[in-house]
């Protein structure tokens, strides 16, 4: 991966003065840089990594596993992309193994979330079964651990 | 006949009494004591040890794998050891009689030292240098004798410069680089140039290499990779800062087979061997651990860059290093000496770095800043280097 992907997914907001001093270059080349990846499509945003536990929110999330009869022409592409539009869905992979599609779901409650369910999901024409399982706890999300690693802890000068 | 009896300290052997303490020990008493100090003078690496390899060590434990290994270290490890150095380094050793598994490079120093050395012996070694070389020849009854190195040659030894402390009492060249303090490597010609000069002496030579994982733009020249001296070289190296594994006290020697067994002779008399747990980590991490050294090896590249740049930004000239995880900066700009200039940075700003004279009269006049420290805080770190600076 480029070295600039790297450190900005490590920190996207880290500022192009430093950018260009850690990858030896100038502050217009990172920005050049950047536009370039985005006008790409490389890069499709920046977003904060909450850890939604510490969040005074009672929002649930779920995993939903979907299976899907694909298409004749199209195959999985139809369905899937009519599925990753609905707000509630927040992240969506096509998958190989015992079912087709797994979908990250959030909602404002568990109710919110058997109705989209079995009001939106199921009656879909193509979607064979579905199976939610409920998320309790995060420990890590985006390569981020939710609880830090012990403080650094090394000797304050050593040889 | 009245007999006055001795103090304490009369015990003390004359040898080790006349050491001094090192100067980094009361540098972190000073920053022991304070709060909101962001440290510069760390000589260890800020990554965790990779997931895998504190695994395999639990995993260890839990297996009952905790009893002495063979004095030399386990044969799995040893022969990883030689398959690792011959692909990395260049260095051909057979795990059978020629790989000693040690507490550390530290260990490995010490009784290589204490193996090669006869009383008035001299070792020459180069300065700016890590602490612990000239107080352990000492200690094995030799005679450390410094050889300057240079800004104008980016810190690198020459020959020159040895062919004025070499004599006939002159038994090895002891070498470090990639260096701490200085971050300096050698080239290739400076390895064979180094060479020739062992040969033409006929010295042994003691090379810590603890940072060749650690180079960037090619500064990875192991005088391993030397035919021609493999029967006088002793090659020094661990896990500690390839693996971030400072605390597991792992490290190994590779030399000739007769060398190897006189450090034996040592080894298994005072230590017996390494920590069985640390040796089944080292083997997980030389199996498995390629991708933490470039993923690591990156992140201070990166980092070496960001605090070389700001640092001559603000007026500290600063050579740009190929290895290890310090920078050089020269303060003589400022007319303070390395330890003013250290202790004012200190009281003034809380940012604490080693005033270059800690390693060797020849490092006064600069600072060692360790960049092995998040960016976050070497960001705020050459912020405040930068007032203080300015406020000049």
């Amino acid at each position: 991966m480029d070295p600039l992907l790297d450190l900005l997914k490590k920190n996207a907001r880290e500022s192009d003065a430093v950018l260009a001093k850690q990858l030896a270059t100038t502050e217009q080349d990172i920005r050049a840089r950047i536009a370039a990846f985005e006008s790409e499509g490389v890069i499709r945003g920046f977003q904060a990594v909450l850890n939604t536990d510490r969040l005074e929110s009672t929002d649930v999330r779920a995993v939903i596993e979907l299976r899907i009869r694909p298409e004749r022409e199209g195959g999985f592409d139809r369905i899937a992309t009519r599925i990753s539009k609905f707000p509630q869905v927040e992240s969506m992979f096509l998958m190989s193994g015992g079912y087709d599609l797994l979908l990250f779901v959030k909602g404002k409650s568990l109710q919110e979330v058997a109705n989209f369910v079995s009001a939106r999901l199921a009656p879909l024409d193509g979607v064979l079964s579905t199976a939610t399982h409920f998320m309790l706890k995060t420990y890590k999300d985006q390569s981020v651990l939710m609880e830090s690693e012990p403080h650094d802890d090394r000797l304050q000068v050593c040889p | 006949m009245t007999t006055v009896s001795k103090s304490a300290h009369d015990f003390i052997a004359p040898h080790l009494r006349d050491i001094p303490k090192s100067g980094i020990r009361d540098f972190f008493d000073i920053v022991a004591s304070r709060k909101d100090v962001i440290s510069l003078g760390i000589g260890e690496p800020d990554f965790q040890t990779p997931w895998h390899i504190r695994e395999k060590a639990i995993a260890s434990i839990e297996r009952g794998a905790t009893r002495y290994t063979s004095n030399l270290g386990t044969p799995e490890l040893r022969q990883a050891l030689a398959e690792y150095t011959r692909r990395s380094f260049g260095g051909d050793y057979d795990w059978k009689s020629e790989i000693l598994v040690t507490v550390g490079v530290s260990e490995a120093f010490d009784i290589a030292m204490r193996a090669v050395l006869s009383p008035g012996d001299e070792v020459l070694y180069h300065e700016p240098c890590f602490v612990a070389y000239a107080p352990i020849i000492r200690m094995a009854h030799g005679v450390p004798v410094a050889v300057d190195t240079f800004r104008k040659d980016d810190f690198r030894l020459t020959v020159a410069e040895l062919e004025k402390k070499v004599t006939p009492r002159t038994r090895a060249l002891l070498l470090n680089f990639p260096n701490n303090p200085t971050g300096a490597t050698l080239d290739q010609a400076d390895t064979e140039a180094l060479a020739d000069f062992a040969i033409r002496h006929d010295l042994l030579v003691i090379s810590d290499e603890v940072y060749s994982e650690l180079t960037y733009e090619g500064g990875r020249h192991s005088m391993a990779a030397i035919p021609r001296l493999r029967d006088r070289l002793i090659l020094l190296n661990g896990f500690s800062k390839a693996w971030s594994m400072t605390g597991f006290r792992l490290g190994y020697a590779c030399a000739p087979a007769p060398l190897t067994d006189a450090m034996m002779k040592i080894h298994q008399y005072c230590m017996m061997c390494a920590s069985s747990i640390s040796q089944t980590a080292g083997l997980e991490a030389l199996k498995a651990g390629d991708a933490d050294i470039a993923e690591m090896r990156e992140s201070y590249h990166q980092r070496r860059n960001f605090i070389v740049a700001s640092l001559n930004e603000m007026g500290l000239d600063c050579f740009m290093p190929r290895g290890a995880f310090y920078v050089f900066p020269s303060i003589q700009s400022t007319g303070l000496t390395s330890h003013e200039f250290a202790m004012r940075l200190l009281n003034e700003h809380s940012v604490a770095c080693v005033p270059g004279s800690a390693f060797g009269a020849c490092g006064a006049g600069f600072l060692r800043c360790a960049y092995a420290t998040g960016i976050d805080q070497l960001k705020e770190a050459m912020e405040r280097m930068a007032t203080f600076v300015k406020s000049l």
